[in-house]
C-alpha cells in the first residue's frame, strides 16, 4: 500500500492529452477525493503513488463542460459535469416558483452539478428579442425593487441574469446583482441557432465571436464549430470555450473549468474528433459511451 | 534491506532521458536463476577504467542506456518471484531500484522548474514506476544543511552503497576526498546557469549540495558520458592528464571500475594514439551490452 497522509484513493489517467495552460499536453491526470492532484507534491511530500491507474488509450481530457444556457437536464452523455438551468423570458409566478425552489448543487452520479439558475430576461431589449416572448419583455423604471417584483427576493439559487444594459437604471441594477454575488451577462444575437442551423456563416468575425463568448456555445455547437473550420478553431479554444470560459463569466474558475490542481475533477474523456467518451464529476464516472465500455475502469 | 541496484545520477540532463529510454524499450530477458549467477559473474570482472568511443551523442547515450538496462536486469534482486512477475509483463521494473541525485540547489523552492527535484521528478520519476519513497535527492532547504548531507551519506550506506554511478562533468575545483557537502558554485557555473533564470544573474541559487567524490569513488561501477567538441578538452584532461583535484573526473582513472562513453567529437583534444587504442577495444564493449 502507498504510504500517504491523506486518506482517499489515487487515481492516476494515464496515456493521454490533458488541456494544461491553453494547450493539449502528453500528461496524466491525478485525482484524489474528488480534487486535481498534484503528482509532483504528492511524490516528495507523501512519498505516495496511485492506487488505481487508468489507460485512457491516447484520448483527450479535458474540463467538463459548463453549460450556463440551458433548459433541459441529462447532459452526462454531452460532457456537461455543471450547468445553469435556465428561465427564458416567462410570467412572474413561473420566476418566482421556480426562483423558490432552485437550489445549487454538486454533481454526482444522478447528474450534472447545478451552479445556479440563468434568469434570462425578461429585462432585455425588445429590438433583440429573438425567442423570447415580446410581451412579457419589462424594464425596471423602478430599479431593483422591479426585479424583486419579477423574481422574488431569495435569490440564492441564482447564478446569473441576463439583462439589457441599455435600459434606464441598468447601473444600479447591476450593482445589486452584484452584490448578491450573482453575475450579469446582456445578450447578443441567438448565434447558436445560426451556427447549427444548414446556413452557416461566412463571416469569420461572427464565428469567432460566437466561440470567444462562452455563454452562446453548445458544447455539440463546438463540435460541429471544430468539424467545420478546424484551422480556425483549434481543439484547445473549442474545449476551453464550453469550460474555461463559462467558468469565467461566472467567477468560479477557482473550482471549475480547468483541471488545475486543487480544482473539482469534473472532467470529460474525448476522442480526436471530440466526442465525449466518458464523463467524470468530483472524480467519479458518471457516464461512459458504448465505445468506451469495459475499456476504462 | 539490501539494495542491489542502487543508482547515483550526477549532474547530467540526457541520463534521466535514457535511462527512460530504458525502461519504454526493454524487456526482462531472464529465464533461470542460473542465468543470473552467469552473468552475475561476468560483471564482476571488472578492474580498469574505460574508454568507449562511439560515432554520435545519440550513440552515447543508447551504449550507456544498453548498459545500465543490462546492470538493472543481470542484478539478483532480493525476490526472485518477484522479477519473474515483471518478466511476465514484459517490463524493465524500477520497483526495486533506489536512485539517490547527485546535486541540488540551496534556497531555491523544491517546485522551482530549475530544482533537480522538479527536473528528475518530470523527466525521470513520474515516467517510471520508481516507489517515491526510494528516489532520494539531497533537501536544500533543510533547515540544518549539515545535518542533511550527513544524514544523506548515512542513506547510502545503509542502501548498500552506490551500485552505479551515472554523470557528466563535475564543478571544476572539487577535493578529491570530499563528501556530501554544501558547496558554493563557480562564478563561471553560476553566469552559465543565469540562462535558466531569465538572465537574472542574482536570482541564480549560489550554494549547492552536492554529493563528494570520495562518495562517489565508492561506487561499485562509474560511468560518465561525454558528448560534443566543447567537452574535448575536458576528456583529454580526464583521460590523458594526471589525477587532479581541478579536473575532479580525472579521479577515475583510480576506479576499478569506471567507463567514459564519448562521441567522436569529444575526442578532439586526444591523441591519435588513444583514440586507436580505445576503439580497438571496440569488440570488448560490444559485448558489455550485448543482449541489452
Amino acid at each position: 500500500m502507498p504510504s500517504k497522509k491523506v486518506e482517499g484513493c489515487i487515481y492516476q489517467f494515464r496515456n493521454c492529452h490533458i488541456l494544461s495552460n491553453h494547450k493539449l499536453i502528453r500528461e496524466d491526470l491525478w485525482v484524489r477525493n474528488g480534487k486535481i492532484l498534484n503528482p509532483e507534491k504528492l511524490f516528495f511530500d507523501e512519498k505516495a503513488y496511485a492506487d488505481k491507474q487508468i489507460d485512457c488509450q491516447d484520448n483527450i481530457i479535458a474540463p467538463g463542460y459548463i453549460d450556463v444556457q440551458i433548459n433541459a437536464k441529462g447532459l452526462l452523455e454531452f460532457g456537461v459535469t455543471s450547468f445553469c438551468p435556465t428561465v427564458i423570458t416567462s410570467p412572474p409566478e413561473m420566476y418566482q416558483k421556480i426562483v423558490q425552489y432552485a437550489k445549487k448543487t454538486e454533481g454526482s452520479l444522478k447528474g450534472a452539478g447545478v451552479l445556479g439558475l440563468h434568469l434570462e430576461g425578461p429585462f432585455i431589449n425588445t429590438a433583440k428579442k429573438g425567442a423570447h416572448n415580446a410581451e412579457l419583455i419589462r424594464d425596471f423604471k423602478n430599479g431593483f425593487q422591479d426585479v424583486v417584483a419579477m423574481y422574488g427576493d431569495k435569490l440564492e439559487g441564482v447564478a446569473m441574469v441576463t439583462l439589457a444594459p441599455e435600459l434606464e437604471r441598468s447601473s444600479e441594477v447591476i450593482q445589486e446583482f452584484c452584490r448578491r454575488g450573482i453575475k450579469f451577462h446582456h445578450r447578443d444575437p441567438h448565434l447558436i441557432g445560426i451556427l447549427t442551423s444548414n446556413q452557416l456563416p461566412t463571416d469569420r468575425t461572427l464565428f469567432y465571436g460566437l466561440i470567444a463568448d462562452g455563454i452562446h456555445t453548445h458544447p455539440s455547437a463546438l463540435r460541429i464549430a471544430h468539424r467545420v473550420h478546424p484551422s480556425e478553431c483549434g481543439i484547445e479554444l473549442a474545449l476551453e470555450c464550453a469550460s474555461l470560459h463559462p467558468a469565467q463569466a461566472l467567477g468560479i474558475t477557482d473550482r471549475k473549468g480547468t483541471l488545475d490542481y486543487g480544482t473539482d475533477a469534473d472532467f470529460i474523456i474525448l476522442d480526436p474528433n471530440l466526442n465525449v467518451l466518458a464523463t467524470y464529476i468530483a472524480g467519479e464516472k458518471v457516464w461512459e459511451g458504448k465505445t468506451m465500455k469495459g475499456q476504462l475502469q | 534491506m539490501y539494495w542491489v541496484n542502487t543508482l547515483l545520477f550526477g549532474h547530467l540532463p540526457n541520463a534521466a532521458e535514457l535511462i527512460f529510454k530504458i525502461w519504454v524499450s526493454s524487456a526482462l530477458n531472464l529465464s533461470t536463476t542460473s542465468d543470473l549467477k552467469q552473468l552475475h559473474k561476468n560483471t564482476d570482472k571488472c578492474t580498469r577504467m574505460r574508454l568507449v568511443i562511439t560515432d554520435t551523442a545519440a550513440d552515447v547515450a543508447d551504449w550507456a542506456a544498453k548498459y545500465i538496462k543490462k546492470k538493472i536486469t543481470d542484478t539478483p534482486l532480493g525476490t526472485y518471484k518477484k522479477l519473474i512477475e515483471f518478466h511476465k509483463e514484459g517490463k524493465l521494473s524500477f520497483k526495486y531500484v533506489k536512485t539517490f541525485n547527485m546535486d541540488e540547489y540551496c534556497d531555491l523552492p523544491r517546485d522551482h522548474p530549475e530544482s533537480y527535484h522538479s527536473f528528475m521528478f518530470n523527466s525521470f520519476f513520474k515516467h517510471i514506476d520508481i516507489d517515491p519513497a526510494n528516489a532520494l535527492l539531497l533537501d536544500g532547504n533543510a533547515p540544518d544543511l549539515e545535518k542533511e548531507c550527513d544524514e544523506y551519506e548515512r542513506k547510502i550506506k545503509e542502501a548498500g552503497g552506490i551500485q552505479l554511478f551515472l554523470g557528466a562533468f563535475n564543478e571544476p575545483g572539487s577535493s578529491l576526498v570530499s563528501r556530501t557537502r554544501v558547496k558554493t558554485l563557480a562564478q563561471e557555473t553560476i553566469i552559465a546557469n543565469a540562462r535558466f533564470f531569465g538572465g537574472d544573474i542574482a536570482k541564480v541559487p549560489t550554494r549547492a549540495l552536492t554529493v563528494g567524490v570520495a562518495t562517489v569513488m565508492e561506487a561499485k561501477e562509474v560511468m560518465i558520458l561525454i558528448t560534443g567538441a566543447h567537452k574535448a578538452y575536458a576528456l583529454h584532461k580526464a583521460i590523458e592528464g594526471g589525477v587532479s583535484h581541478m579536473f575532479t573526473v580525472s579521479a577515475f582513472q583510480m576506479h576499478q571500475c569506471a567507463i567514459f562513453v564519448c562521441d567522436e567529437d569529444a575526442t578532439m583534444e586526444l591523441k591519435v594514439r588513444t583514440v586507436k587504442y580505445f576503439k580497438g577495444l571496440n569488440a570488448v564493449h560490444h559485448k558489455l551490452i550485448e543482449d541489452a
